[in-house]
């Protein structure tokens, strides 16, 4: 298993790779998926069609044909990104479509009471948002939304097929110079698991502090 | 300007039609396969020791936590050069598929057994049944009443999976979609023709079930 | 905008229609509260008397007629020519803080203590610093009888407690009109008499009151006046004594044999 070792820090490189565009998608799809998940429940009328849309438009439709259709269409488009931004664009649009619907199932999750009583008080729109649903919303949201975390860095790995060097093709490439897959995948399979499971067990965590708050 | 020519598309959209019951069938034979493992891993569970608790937790968290494709590599080039054998590649899929099922059913249906009211475990005890008749007779029925909407959109979730059967040229519809662009260079067409052939699949399907859902599921 | 007067009514309510869709609600309500009155709206589920009340403080819009709080007319905006105006939500707000609710389901926010439910409105809407929301809201949670539960969650609660937090909330905002869905509605029986108790003695205490209720005992004890609805309309309004022993009215006379029978 030495050589498997020495791979170790060009391995290292395809995770620093997984991880920086892991961490791109999950912040832009975070802002879109928020901005149009609030669209959605609060926005005019007009936005609830366009947006619904989007959403099962992109959770239908696997994420591997989103990522070839990219790759390969945009240019025929005359849109000529190169590798890296064409994925991270696949992958932000596809996990925007994700984050809508977590944000709307935490917004619409709220017992409607909440908001009457709200209002009853005297609170405005802004001051309901902010002292009443967005504290019940975001306990709601967390740990839905680090399971899409997990997701974007499994999904992550698909990047491979169109020649950006993540861990994944990073490890294909050890493999095949050395010609020994199993220790390799193992390997790889290692360090995928120990980022996926530290963020679920930060999930978990939060899902039991937040748990006092028996509704 | 790009001018949009569909025929190379429609000359082999046999490969598209057979790719996608492949991918139908894949998917089927996956959470079939996926529900055995599931349903006896879940029940193993809930009525084992620490040790069997620990496996199974073992087996579910490295299988959520690790990239499908990874897995799908691991299974039919890494497990071939450690034990010897070789399968092809469609058998290969199906057991990466099944056993990457496996690990959500066992949490499906381990929240199934436990949301089954206690009420009608103890109703059975009352008119005698065995802990065996009580498990079959009563809570495994409604159990999967419970987790039907769970299934459904795990069958759809799994047809999706199945066009990363197509790095290992197990020729479902991802597979005839690459086939055909790389022969043609007509991207365009092929992915309009490909992507609504998965949408309208995806959601006919989710429609379906939901309706027999409300045949059958309790809520 | 009319000034409020000894004689002019806190609440007016006339001529107020509304529908969900076919279904006809509310079908030309005339209703007067007076200051310090406690009205209570009794009738069968489907009536309309929940509706009413959430006309009140503009939960629910209303299509016709006029609702107005202490000469304001709620849902509308008076525009040039004459014409109506739904209000915007800013305009709502300033006259909902006026108007205080309180519900069957108590609605408490999960995520503050009993304290910071009670302050949440004192600071925000009334815009008093911390320190004095905290000791306004102590001094209600003290006269509801949870003084000693300032910091305690609402899921630490039993129901009879939530629902005082729920009274104490409303009324700490101090507003014209206090209006009561049905707030014993939900709470086991034993819990109901602390909460009845609490309303009383704002009764006592000189509170406009407007209550949706089923406990007839609590509708006789208390009210000034009691309104019976039925098919979205006032069908009999008088003194406890008048309308409890109507004998020529026959769909009060079925609802309150109704009633006393679910009692025994």
């Amino acid at each position: 298993m030495l050589f498997a070792i020495q791979s170790l820090p060009f391995l290292w490189q395809g995770l620093l790779v997984t991880l920086h565009i892991s961490v791109l998608i999950v912040f832009f799809a975070l802002i879109a998926g928020t901005i149009l998940g609030i669209g959605i429940v609060y926005g005019p009328g007009w936005l609830y069609w366009p947006i619904r849309l989007y959403s099962d438009f992109f959770r239908g439709i696997p994420l591997l044909v989103l990522i070839f259709f990219m790759y390969y269409g945009l240019p025929v488009f005359k849109v000529n990104l190169n590798n890296f931004a064409a994925v991270v664009l696949a992958l932000t649009a596809f996990k925007t479509a994700h984050v809508i619907e977590v944000v709307r199932g935490a917004i619409q999750s709220i017992p409607k009471g909440q908001t009457e009583a709200a209002k009853s008080i005297g609170l405005t729109f802004g001051q309901r948002l902010l002292h009443v649903i967005v504290p019940q919303a975001l306990r709601r949201f967390l740990p839905p939304w680090i399971n899409a975390v997990v997701d974007t860095v499994k999904g992550s790995a698909l990047v491979s097929l169109v020649g950006i060097v993540d861990l994944m093709l990073a490890i294909q490439q050890v493999i095949g110079r050395t010609y020994r897959p199993m220790p390799l995948y193992v390997l790889g399979a290692i360090m995928y698991f120990v980022i996926n499971y530290t963020l679920s067990l930060a999930s978990r965590r939060l899902e039991a502090r937040f748990a006092y708050i028996r509704e | 300007m790009y001018h949009l020519n569909f025929g190379y598309v429609w000359t082999h959209f046999d490969k598209l039609s057979w790719g996608l019951l492949l991918s139908l069938e894949l998917a089927f034979v996956s959470i079939l396969i996926g529900m055995a493992i599931g349903l006896s891993l879940a029940l193993a569970y809930t009525s084992g020791g620490k040790l069997v608790r620990g496996a199974v937790a073992g087996y579910v968290e490295f299988i959520r936590n690790v990239p499908l494709l990874l897995l799908v590599y691991l299974v039919f080039y890494g497990v071939p050069s450690v034990g010897g054998f070789a399968y092809d590649s469609t058998t290969s899929f199906i057991i990466t598929l099944s056993v990457y099922a496996g690990a959500y059913m066992v949490e499906v249906f381990r929240a199934g057994l436990a949301a089954v009211p206690k009420g009608l475990t103890d109703a059975g005890k009352a008119i005698g049944l065995t802990a065996w008749q009580r498990v079959v007779s009563v809570r495994l029925p409604t159990m999967f009443r419970i987790v039907l909407p769970s299934l459904s959109n795990a069958y759809v979730s799994l047809f999706k999976d199945t066009s990363l059967a197509s790095v290992i040229a197990v020729p479902e519809l991802t597979y005839g979609a690459q086939w055909i662009k790389t022969n043609s260079f007509r991207v365009i067409e092929t992915w309009a023709v490909v992507t609504p052939m998965y949408l309208v699949t995806g959601y006919a399907l989710l429609f379906v079930l939901q309706r027999l859902e409300r045949r059958f599921a309790i809520h | 905008m009319s000034q409020p007067s000894a004689l002019s009514p806190v609440v007016r309510v006339r001529g107020l229609k509304k529908s969900f869709g076919p279904n006809r609600v509310l079908d030309g309500i005339d209703l007067e509260v007076r200051k310090g009155e406690v009205v209570v709206v009794i009738g069968p589920s489907g009536s309309g008397k929940t509706t009413l009340l959430r006309c009140i403080n503009l939960l629910e819009s209303y299509d016709e007629g006029s609702v107005q709080v202490d000469g304001v007319e709620v849902g509308f905006r008076e525009g040039p020519g004459g014409a109506r105006h739904r209000r915007g939500d800013r305009e709502l707000s300033k006259i909902r803080a006026d108007i205080g609710m309180v519900f069957q389901l108590f609605n408490l926010f999960p995520h503050l203590t009993a304290q910071e439910n009670v302050m949440l409105g004192l600071r925000k809407v009334r815009g008093l610093p911390a320190a004095e929301a905290r000791q306004v809201a102590a001094r209600w949670l003290t006269r509801v009888g949870l003084g000693d539960k300032l910091d305690s969650l609402p899921s630490q609660l039993s129901g009879g407690q939530q629902q005082r937090v729920g009274i104490a909330r409303a009324v700490a905002m101090e507003p014209k009109v206090l209006l009561l869905d049905e707030i014993t509605s939900a709470l086991d029986p034993e819990l109901v008499g602390e909460v009845l108790n609490v309303v009383q003695e704002l009764a006592r205490d000189g509170m406009t009151m407007i209550v949706v209720t089923h406990e007839m005992t609590f509708a006789r004890d208390v009210a000034t006046r009691i309104v019976f609805m039925d098919g979205g309309r006032i069908q009999v309004e008088g003194t406890p004594r008048e309308v409890l022993a109507k004998t020529d009215h026959d769909r009060l006379k079925a609802f309150l044999a109704r009633i006393e029978m679910k009692r025994h």
